[in-house]
């Protein structure tokens, strides 16, 4: 005879006993996940913050070639694109202590031989080595004809560069920058290789603590998911208010056309 | 510099797992992009939701997520399924398979909007005229679609394999002793671990450069008949 269990109870022991995923855990654990979540979202969201702004500045003097520091920028961009994320975090944050002068540096105790820092700066490093190539090539493809337009209204360099050139250059660049958005959050779970609790440092944490094989995992998948997906949403709104003017405008035959089908 | 030459033998057995992982991963990626492609393209609506929700799904994971999901979970669910059917005991999937999977299937969604790209990109009118002429699916593949189909694709296929050539660091998370990791380990026995970082990043721009020489020539050569701007 089996004794009287509550529902809760019930569901408790199916989940352990018989259902392959333990979900009961997971719901016991959800805390932890949106915590992790928050850090997932920081980090990303610090560094292409912090990353566009080093951009910017970079990517106009890398598509203005008459500055000489264009080919010391081209270095910076190479050596970041072309070399693994992890690479360079470890970099950052195992690597510089093998220096005795920064490790007695004012900076070393709170922010160098902190992961988190350590993290941020490398991610924003990377995340403004990938901004710089694209809003460059953005900026070059700039039709001559607004360039000349904006001169023949009388505007100096700089009003040009503010009004003309710039705006419409981070227009263009939106559907790339949606992608470098995605790919700095997939890049962000290298925080957790460096003790960092964040999404999958969280399922990391959960697997290792109770010696389960997906459940953190999928847990922590699911939550990636669903990041992107509001990222993603958000993105295609952003990209149908600001390019708009670009899309093929509607006629009457099309929407006649889209009415039979 | 002198501890670098001194480890010169595990830097040059890590790069070389590095790179035959890269390759593997690649040769599977291009298979899975291949058959995404033209479940994309096919005429059958439940082939193309198919293929786009394997592109939204990798689009949405973090390649690490599913690598450790792969590596940690695969090994648990192959064996439960082994022990339900009874057909096998316990099976071991090492760092490397886990790695060639992992890579390949991701990066096959996003050589499969590659290759989607590139056939749509060959004019309609050669394929009917190649079934005018009573050519078969296969010799229309061989003939028509796949040499124009690589000319049109090897930029995006280039890029995606830069990507995928940075994207074989992250195997040695899971433990697989490829560069980084030997890289890691020699730099943590002899607290040089900012020299030896740097090394791999060396390495790694060699591949990726050598990578870049080698594509151009087969760009070269896929571009034969193509006049140049």
């Amino acid at each position: 005879m089996e004794p009287e269990r509550t529902f809760f109870e019930y569901l408790q022991s199916f989940s352990e006993a018989k259902s392959p995923i333990d979900f009961v855990l997971i719901y016991d654990n959800l805390g932890r996940f949106f915590d992790g979540a928050l850090v997932t979202l920081q980090l990303t969201f610090l560094a292409l913050l912090v990353g566009g702004l080093i951009a910017v500045p970079l990517a106009i003097a890398r598509a203005y070639r008459k500055l000489f520091f264009s080919p010391v920028i081209r270095v910076y961009t190479y050596v970041f694109c072309g070399t693994p994320l992890l690479v360079q975090v470890y970099l950052f944050y195992f690597g510089l202590g093998q220096f005795k002068a920064v490790q007695e540096s004012f900076l070393w105790d709170p922010i160098l031989s902190s992961p988190w820092w350590c993290v941020v700066i490398a991610f924003t490093l990377n995340t403004a080595a990938y901004t710089t190539e694209f809003m460059r090539g953005a900026i070059e493809t700039t039709p001559h004809g607004e360039v000349e337009a904006a001169k023949a209204s009388g505007m100096s360099a700089l009003t040009r560069m503010r009004l003309v050139i710039l705006p419409n250059a981070f227009r263009r660049s939106l559907p790339a920058y949606s992608n470098e958005v995605i790919f700095t959050l997939h890049g962000s779970v290298i925080a957790s290789t460096v003790t960092l609790q964040d999404l999958l440092g969280v399922g990391r944490w959960l697997n290792g603590r109770y010696y389960l094989a997906y459940e953190g995992f999928l847990t922590a998948m699911i939550f990636y998911m669903a990041i992107v997906l509001l990222i993603t949403v958000a993105l295609r709104l952003a990209e149908k208010r600001l390019l708009g003017h670009l899309r093929p405008r509607e006629t009457s035959s099309s929407a006649a056309a889209r009415v039979a089908a | 510099m002198v501890v670098i030459f001194e480890y010169r033998q595990i830097l040059i057995e890590g790069t070389l797992v590095t790179i035959s992982l890269a390759v593997l991963s690649l040769l599977l990626s291009v298979v899975l992009g291949l058959i995404g492609a033209f479940a994309k393209l096919s005429p059958s609506r439940g082939l193309r939701r198919a293929g786009s929700v394997y592109t939204i799904f990798v689009r949405s994971v973090p390649d690490l997520v599913l690598m450790m999901l792969i590596f940690f979970g695969g090994q648990t669910f192959v064996t439960q399924i082994g022990s339900l059917t009874g057909l096998w005991g316990y099976i071991e999937i090492n760092q490397f398979v886990a790695g060639v999977l992992t890579l390949g299937f991701i990066f096959g969604a996003y050589m499969s909007e590659t290759f989607r790209g590139a056939i749509l990109a060959i004019p309609r009118g050669q394929i009917e005229a190649a079934m005018a002429i009573g050519m078969k699916p296969w010799q229309i593949f061989r003939i028509v679609t796949w040499p124009q189909m690589v000319r049109f694709a090897l930029p995006s296929f280039t890029n995606n394999w830069l990507v995928l050539v940075k994207s074989t660091a992250l195997v040695s998370v899971i433990g697989l002793h490829d560069l980084v990791w030997n890289a890691f380990s020699a730099g943590r026995s002899t607290h040089k671990l900012f020299t030896f970082m740097t090394a791999v990043m060396v390495v790694y721009l060699v591949i990726t450069g050598i990578s870049d020489l080698i594509l151009r020539i087969v760009d070269r050569k896929y571009a034969a008949g193509v006049r140049r701007a």
